[in-house]
């Protein structure tokens, strides 16, 4: 991809954020380009997902700034706030459905509620959404009849519903096997390459959704170690990304036969 | 030293938790005034709030009334005043059981389902995807069930004092003999419109109040000091906002009386 030259979508400058006495972020500062696929890796509790709701604007930090196509998060005003999450969509790591909904009203809501579409334009675009996930069948069922591959896939519906420009994924394959962790990137690919969304994703899946990202940055402690190309990260010499690498991508990664067979379908 | 630091927290802690309270109140009146407006999400709380709690309410308001008349009957019997009976009775119910009695039971029944859904909304992050989807949850979600609090208490209340007038009439009337003209006489002759008034005016600060406690409680589910998450921290944040909304009730039930007296 052509990402140096692409425009900054998102800038994080020197963000610290503390919950009590705790510190998560620690000077975090860190681009987003137009039209690339950044991953956030990172243990358990390091501050990853704290890092995505800065960028959403549902956490302001204590110090620094997070500047969103152009426009510093913490000043903005609450309608200029609602224009810049126009642009985003969001598939949470527990997929935040909405329970009382049918899968068809929860891809369906937020065309009812930000546009004035009609019923038939919002029926057209959300069959359209749910057959790219597969799940044309299952738009009459509730959240709670489905499996979590289905559910995740309804959340990336919904998230790609209004055709946004960002998509932030958190932990998108959490609780998943493998061949559902494979179906969501695949959708992920094959959405992206047709939509041509920027992604952020925040994932501890390494290495797969190395092959997936432009640039990847490791969380430790708080820090956001630098952030580069998969490849370069791979063959870094800053102890805690090798430390990190060898961590995850030595004893786990042992299925090259299954990895290599997922990317040859992408 | 400690003591101080201990009271001054509290207060510090109590001014925070109220003013949060008032600009959550604030904010939902002004999204429930602010255009677009969209009927069914409001009908579908009136439903909710209103229809779903009928049941309930008939059922406390009969047994209500009947007890009213039984202990009526009884202690005026004793000063030979029982065609008084059907304005004790009326009186007590229009007055003050009614609306009183009446959002407890709503309270009981629909505030406490009101705080843990969205409660669990907020522990889902259904709130945060509300937000980042660029809909305002405050006019989505909770605009359409304080308006429909609002309009719902009163007809729960009217239905409460002539379900509860009636199980008067059973008792006194049917059971005791008290003369139906007497019963309905002394009511027609000592209940006014100020005291229709009262109570519903005393209903609509009680749909106002047990919606906009109950809901705000389980929307600031994640800054509950003692943790709001998990099954535990909604079943908590639930019975204290139960407790909360019912104390409430009871205050103002008294204020607004000693102002409307």
């Amino acid at each position: 991809m052509t990402e140096e030259k692409s425009e900054i979508v998102i800038e994080l400058d020197s963000v610290e954020k503390s919950f009590g006495t705790q510190k998560v972020l620690d000077g975090v500062s860190l681009q987003v380009r137009a039209g690339t696929t950044t991953v956030i890796v990172g243990a358990s509790g390091q501050g990853k997902s704290v890092i995505l709701k800065h960028m959403l604007g549902l956490l302001t930090p204590d110090n620094g700034r997070v500047v969103v196509f152009g426009q510093d998060m913490a000043k903005v005003s609450k309608k200029q706030l609602s224009a810049i999450r126009s642009n985003f969509g969001v598939l949470f790591q527990n997929v935040a459905l909405f329970d009382s909904m049918s899968v068809y009203d929860n891809v369906a809501l937020p065309l009812r509620e930000r546009t004035d579409g009609k019923e038939t334009d919002i029926r057209n675009n959300v069959e359209e959404k749910l057959a790219l996930m597969g799940l044309e069948d299952h738009g009459g069922k509730f959240p709670a009849q489905l499996s979590g591959g289905m559910k995740k896939r309804v959340g990336l519906a919904r998230a790609l519903v209004l055709n946004p420009k960002v998509v932030f994924f958190d932990e998108p394959t959490t609780g998943l096997d493998v061949s559902k962790s494979n179906e969501i990137y695949r959708l992920f690919f094959g959405t992206q390459a047709r939509l041509n969304y920027t992604a952020v994703i925040v994932s501890h899946d390494v290495p797969k959704i190395f092959k997936l990202s432009d640039r990847v940055a490791l969380m430790v402690d708080g820090k956001l170690q630098e952030s580069m190309s998969p490849e370069k990260f791979q063959l870094s010499d800053n102890p805690l990304i090798r430390s990190f690498v060898l961590e995850t991508m030595g004893p786990i990664y042992s299925s090259e036969v299954e990895e290599s067979r997922l990317y040859e379908t992408l | 030293m400690k003591i101080i630091a201990v009271i001054g927290g509290e207060t510090l802690r109590f001014v925070e938790l109220v003013g949060r309270f008032g600009i959550f109140l604030f904010t939902t009146l002004i999204c429930a005034l602010a255009p677009p407006y969209k009927l069914m999400p409001i009908v579908k709380q009136v439903r909710f709030i209103g229809a779903q709690s009928l049941f309930v309410i008939a059922f406390t308001g009969l047994f209500t009334g009947m007890v009213l008349s039984l202990q009526g009957y009884y202690t005026l019997t004793k000063f030979g005043s029982v065609g008084f009976l059907g304005a004790a009775v009326s009186l007590s119910l229009i007055r003050e059981l009614g609306p009183v009695l009446g959002a407890l039971m709503v309270v009981g029944r629909a505030g406490s389902a009101i705080c843990a859904e969205v409660g669990i909304m907020r522990n889902s992050e259904q709130i945060d995807a509300l937000e980042c989807m660029a809909i305002d949850p405050y006019k989505f979600l909770l605009a359409p069930k304080l308006i429909a609090g609002l309009i719902a208490m009163p007809l729960l209340t009217c239905i409460f004092d002539v379900v509860g007038i009636f199980g008067g009439f059973l008792v006194g009337v049917e059971l005791f003999d008290v003369s139906a003209g007497a019963y309905f006489q002394g009511m027609y002759s000592s209940v006014v419109w100020h005291d229709i008034e009262m109570g519903l005016i005393k209903s609509v600060v009680f749909g106002l109040l047990l919606v906009w406690i109950c809901a705000a409680k389980g929307f600031f589910l994640h800054l509950e000091r003692d943790g709001g998450f998990g099954a535990e921290g909604v079943s908590r944040v639930t019975t204290s906002a139960v407790v909360l909304a019912s104390v409430s009730i009871l205050v103002c039930d008294y204020l607004i009386s000693a102002v409307l007296l």
